[in-house]
């Protein structure tokens, strides 16, 4: 073969003369201009809290955009009796997303991989019945909810709460394990098991690695939304001590009948989300995933 | 073994099916039985009633307004967020410098929880000091801090606007984020296919990228539809509902009944339920879900 044949294909589009690369650069900053202000457009509301969290509340009747001075009190009272004690909050909140992300991943992994690598009768009534539970939210049958759950008198609030949100959250963890099981090969498997690690050996050292991205990506989601979950808690623990009840329910203590504590609630709001942000930036790419399945392919 | 392996499957899907069991299939059992009951405040029940429940629910003044508000809100939120978030997710799906970083601030109001960015709206909305009124009064649109205009959510009309507002702030992420998936679907040769034959950008974008995007907008919209209809964080904090039912949706009034009529709030629930369902049925029609899931 002579070297003349190795070169590139023809290009079809001539390649662009020097005078269209100014248009060209310009047009990517337009672009990226108009990202970097839908970006600010979406960040402001949540540094606004930043803001009032940091306001004296001897600012707050000033109808200023930013305070004269910033103050760390409403973060450094957060924590005592008088202001909401709010470590017991997040313990319950961090207790009610850890229990339901355990419990989702225990049920779904098995149910994922089982659809993933086998067909029986009944596998798709099954996943028709996930896709249905995943297109129904907690608000569209709350009574029922309430009066199954607030009957049971060997779950409190928080258990209660834990099954609640795995239950409205496994549909999600099933699809997007199914998916990553389904893309490792049987064979991969096989192999493993000839090589004397046997299923369980097999399942553990070889196909739970390769799925790990989705197991991460399942358990972050469930353990975000069970910590945002607001109407079940505020259905569920309204009687209990607030700082035994959830986060989002805790919060609302701050908003009184005639007067809102601003700064505390801001202050909280903080604490609440900053984390849930941070999680959210690792599963970002994979969340829609896991949502449209079944839907889109 | 072969009575044995007629059981496996049950054994790796049992959990999985006894917990849809617990927490969505039996709550709806609960919930329709309840709605057909006569329940006092406290959750004592008093036997049957028949119809009565739903009879008090068609008859109170508020029903047909809710449940139209109910379609409004629902039609207005997702129709915004579907076109806003078709634009954004062409934008988005450029190449700039900074793009990653720009796509995190996007997730932002998808990541917190909707009822602190309620919370941030209903304070920013404060008719004295609220930033956003503060911001109108400094350009000259709100005349005088601590009015009747200043008041936003004091004023049906234009709290329900608000509220959509903050809807369709919380939808875009995830809606964006569809639609930027179907997108990277589309195969580059596609467009260059329809440079070459001459379409402008705009041509393209109608006659190629949206045909093509079709399965991503269908589902985006009905996951969507389903959110905005099952929203509360968003009225329950920032209106309440009020005033009086002016600005409840049926997801709003099904919560307030519970404290006064638990058997009409199961028959508003009921009712919710069945609209879900409808909404579930055209979903599966429409994205022909067997097709994906029988690979």
């Amino acid at each position: 073969m002579s070297a003349a044949t190795q070169t590139a294909p023809p290009r079809i589009t001539a390649p662009a003369p020097t005078a269209r690369r100014p248009r060209r650069q310009l047009r990517t900053w337009l672009v990226a201009g108009a990202a970097y202000l839908v970006a600010i457009i979406f960040v402001l509301p949540y540094l606004e809290m930043l803001i009032m969290a940091g306001r004296p509340d001897s600012e707050l009747g000033q109808a200023s955009i930013f305070p004269s001075h910033f103050t760390l009190s409403n973060f450094t009272t957060l924590w005592s009796a008088a202001a909401g004690d709010l470590g017991g909050s997040i313990g319950t909140s961090l207790e009610i997303a850890a229990g339901a992300t355990f419990l989702v991943l225990l049920v779904a992994m098995p149910a994922a991989y089982y659809t993933a690598r086998h067909r029986f009768r009944g596998r798709l009534a099954f996943l028709l019945l996930v896709l249905a539970t995943q297109m129904f939210q907690p608000a569209a049958m709350l009574v029922g909810l309430q009066r199954e759950f607030s009957n049971f008198s060997w779950a409190s609030p928080t258990v209660s709460l834990i099954i609640i949100n795995a239950g409205f959250n496994m549909a999600f963890a099933v699809w997007i394990l199914n998916a990553f099981f389904t893309s490792i090969p049987v064979e991969l498997e096989e192999a493993a098991m000839v090589d004397g690690l046997g299923r369980v050996g097999a399942l553990l050292r070889i196909t739970l690695p390769l799925a790990a991205p989705g197991i991460v990506t399942a358990l972050i989601f469930t353990f975000i939304s069970a910590w945002n979950e607001f109407l079940v808690a505020l259905t569920l623990s309204l009687g209990e001590p607030t700082n035994q009840q959830p986060l989002t329910v805790a919060i609302n203590q701050y908003i009184g009948e005639y007067s809102v504590d601003w700064g505390h609630l801001f202050a909280a709001g903080l604490v609440a989300t900053v984390p849930v942000i941070i999680l959210f930036a690792i599963i970002e790419r994979r969340v829609v995933g896991g949502l449209t399945a079944g839907g889109v392919k | 073994m072969p009575a044995l392996r007629r059981f496996s499957p049950l054994l790796w899907l049992g959990p999985a099916i006894a917990l849809i069991g617990l927490v969505v299939l039996w709550p709806v059992v609960v919930m329709v039985q309840s709605s057909f009951q006569n329940i006092s405040g406290i959750g004592f029940v008093a036997g049957y009633n028949g119809t009565a429940n739903f009879r008090t629910l068609f008859d109170d003044p508020n029903f047909v307004s809710v449940l139209v508000r109910t379609v409004l809100w629902v039609v207005v939120v997702v129709a915004v967020t579907m076109l806003i978030s078709l634009g954004l997710a062409q934008l988005f799906n450029q190449q700039f410098p900074g793009r990653r970083v720009t796509r995190w601030a996007l997730i932002i109001p998808w990541a917190a929880s909707v009822m602190m960015t309620a919370l941030i709206f209903k304070w920013a909305l404060d008719p004295n000091v609220g930033v956003i009124n503060v911001i109108l009064h400094h350009i000259g649109v709100v005349k005088k801090l601590g009015s009747n205009q200043a008041d936003w959510l004091g004023n049906p009309t234009s709290a329900l606007l608000w509220m959509m507002g903050v809807a369709v702030f919380v939808s875009l992420p995830f809606t964006t984020y569809a639609i930027l998936s179907g997108l990277q679907g589309i195969p580059r040769d596609v467009y260059e296919a329809s440079a070459i034959d001459g379409a402008t950008s705009w041509k393209s974008y109608l006659r190629v990228t949206l045909p093509l995007l079709r399965p991503a907008i269908v589902v985006a919209t009905l996951i969507n539809v389903i959110n905005v209809f099952n929203s509360f964080p968003i009225i329950w904090e920032m209106t309440g509902g009020g005033p009086g039912y002016q600005t409840a949706t049926s997801t709003i009034f099904m919560v307030d009944l519970k404290q006064g009529n638990v058997g009409e709030s199961a028959s508003m629930s009921t009712i919710n339920f069945l609209l879900v369902i409808v909404i579930v049925v055209v979903y599966l029609a429409v994205t022909g879900w067997k097709e994906q899931v029988d690979r």
